[in-house]
């Protein structure tokens, strides 16, 4: 899974600037999409592109249960959020209701990978090539239950044994 | 097994869970609202698409509904919801729909305790992070997302990994201008927002067995804020006669086993607690009340699961008797059984004479949606439990979080104050 980065080097990027509460009346995808990353960064909707990944530091997603947060970031087009640590409920989130990939990455990752690195992420091998600077990185593997789900394409879609 | 550990075996089918055990757990409770309920309904559309059949709920008389986010409805949008919601609960037989409108109604969170929907040993989860809030009566309350409420609305079980728990032990009651919410955000402060990511937060020892169980339900309520899977306490003679006068029947007590043993213990003397506040833009940057910078301040907000409970309107009433605010101040108790009270007890006479504006009970500015969010720049001491940019409003708005004293105290001069050094 090939996409170009982009970089927010903070930790706790939290649900209230991924997507602000005023917008927890919208269920509508496209819309919540314009307004994703909005409490951070302005710029985010006119500058994603389909495929894109997010990299950002510890506890990305922390604060509410809002499903709008991965379906906003999902729905912009971004494929997978790389970072040093996930808040439990958006982790769920991303991965239950297949949105996008939580990709937990060491502080190698973090600090070499730079805005608009093109990157390969391959969850079959646990490796991150960064193709811009040829280097390649190691992601924390997925859980057992975990991967079964994202394998499987959802929670729905998951035969528990 | 501890008490959390305890619920998950019952609920998993299991003699004994270990924490990282991966389980199935049968759901006792399910809440949704009116922010977690349409997503449900745009996720049900989305498997009829799919041809799985999501004609009927697993068990609708274990499903309660709040509407608590966006009402009284603040727009056509919201109205929207607040209509599809309805037809929602219509459709699958959910009785136990607490409307506006129609008597008691409320946060989610509150309804929890006031109609005593949850009991000591449930497994119970809700469309919401602060579902935690409810572990204070001994239950294993966890928030989940859209997607997974779904699921529990349709096959009663959802996964989860058995939690790692943290135990806090507090020796000792908390001095008397000092709040359950003073504590929490003492450990939050502590261990930070990260600090209780995937695990059990456990409260115990001398000064819990103190305190009300309102109080308890703060302290489980911002579990959340330190990224907790729950927080618990092991419930006792007070949650049963808590429950018991709010009509609930057959509370059996479940408890941890004496040679329980805990990832880490953090000890506590209440004595030593001093009145806190959360500072821009986290509730882990803590400061002493009489430290706190001597911002102008341009409001003070009560409300909210964390802040609204009838004990939380007592202290601030404690404060504002005989006294009025300097600065904009808003008083939203959290369900209208709590509303009523403060009414039969004088305590909207004080709030109303002090210069407050009583709201009803909403969610409300606490998230940023609506009635009462704050400008650019505008600086609020709120007794809510977040305060991350944008959360109340314009993202160049400031939050201080702080107790119910400490913000009716601040409301009195303005400034940050500790309600020891008010005149």
């Amino acid at each position: 899974m090939k996409g170009n980065v982009i970089k927010y080097e903070r930790d706790n990027i939290d649900t209230d600037v991924i997507i602000p509460g005023q917008y927890l009346k919208v269920h509508d995808y496209a819309e919540l999409a314009l307004h994703a990353m909005e409490g951070l960064d302005p710029n985010f909707h006119s500058k994603v592109k389909e495929g894109d990944f997010i990299l950002s530091g510890r506890n990305f997603g922390c604060g509410s249960s809002r499903e709008h947060a991965p379906i906003a970031l999902s729905h912009s087009g971004i494929k997978a959020v790389l970072a040093l640590s996930f808040a439990r409920i958006f982790y769920r989130n991303a991965v239950d209701g297949a949105f996008l990939l939580p990709i937990e990455i060491e502080e190698d990752a973090y600090s070499d990978i730079s805005e608009g690195d093109e990157i390969d992420i391959d969850i079959s091998t646990n490796e991150i090539k960064n193709l811009t600077k040829n280097k390649t990185y190691k992601m924390k593997p997925f859980s057992e239950i975990i991967g079964k789900i994202i394998e499987a394409g959802g929670l729905f879609k998951y035969k528990p044994d | 097994m501890n008490i959390t550990e305890k619920i998950l075996a019952r609920a998993s089918g299991r003699q004994r869970v270990t924490p990282d055990d991966v389980i199935f757990a049968n759901v006792d409770k399910v809440m949704v609202h009116d922010v977690s309920g349409p997503g449900v309904i745009k996720v049900f559309d989305k498997l009829k698409k799919q041809g799985i059949n999501v004609d009927k709920l697993w068990d609708p008389t274990k499903v309660w509904v709040a509407e608590d986010h966006f009402v009284p409805s603040a727009d056509k949008v919201s109205a929207e919801n607040i209509v599809k919601l309805s037809n929602f609960t219509k459709t699958y037989g959910i009785k136990k729909h607490f409307k506006y409108g129609m008597g008691q109604y409320g946060i989610c969170h509150t309804l929890s305790h006031e109609e005593a929907l949850v009991l000591p040993g449930d497994v119970y989860v809700g469309g919401d992070s602060h579902t935690n809030t409810t572990g204070a009566l001994g239950s294993f309350a966890c928030g989940l997302g859209h997607t997974d409420v779904a699921y529990v609305l349709l096959n009663g079980k959802i996964w989860f990994k058995v939690p790692q728990t943290l135990y806090f032990k507090l020796n000792g009651k908390l001095p008397e201008h000092v709040m359950a919410k003073d504590f929490i955000l003492k450990i939050i402060g502590d261990i930070s927002t990260e600090g209780g990511a995937y695990k059990t937060m456990q409260f115990g020892g001398s000064g819990i067995d103190e305190m009300s169980v309102e109080s308890r339900l703060t302290l489980c309520n911002m579990t959340t804020e330190a990224g907790a899977k729950n927080g618990i306490v092991e419930p006792d003679q007070k949650v049963i006669d808590y429950l018991t006068s709010r009509g609930a029947k057959n509370i059996s007590l479940v408890k941890g086993d004496d040679d329980t043993e805990y990832e880490k213990i953090y000890e506590y003397e209440g004595s030593e607690m001093e009145p806190l506040v959360a500072k821009p833009f986290s509730p882990e940057n803590i400061s002493i009340v009489r430290e706190a910078p001597s911002v102008e301040l341009d409001k003070s907000y009560i409300g909210s699961c964390t802040g609204a409970k009838y004990e939380d309107l007592e202290a601030v009433a404690r404060i504002l008797k005989g006294r009025t605010v300097k600065i904009r101040t808003e008083i939203l108790p959290a369900s209208i059984s709590i509303y009523k009270r403060a009414m039969e007890n004088g305590l909207l006479k004080i709030f109303l004479d002090a210069g407050v504006t009583v709201g009803p009970p909403t969610c409300g500015a606490c998230c940023g949606a609506h009635m009462g969010v704050l400008a650019k720049d505008e600086i609020c001491i709120s007794t809510t439990n977040r305060n991350f940019p944008g959360r109340m409003g314009h993202v160049d708005s400031q939050t201080y979080l702080s107790s119910p004293l400490v913000a009716a105290a601040s409301a009195v001069t303005g400034k940050i104050t500790d309600p020891r050094d008010l005149n």
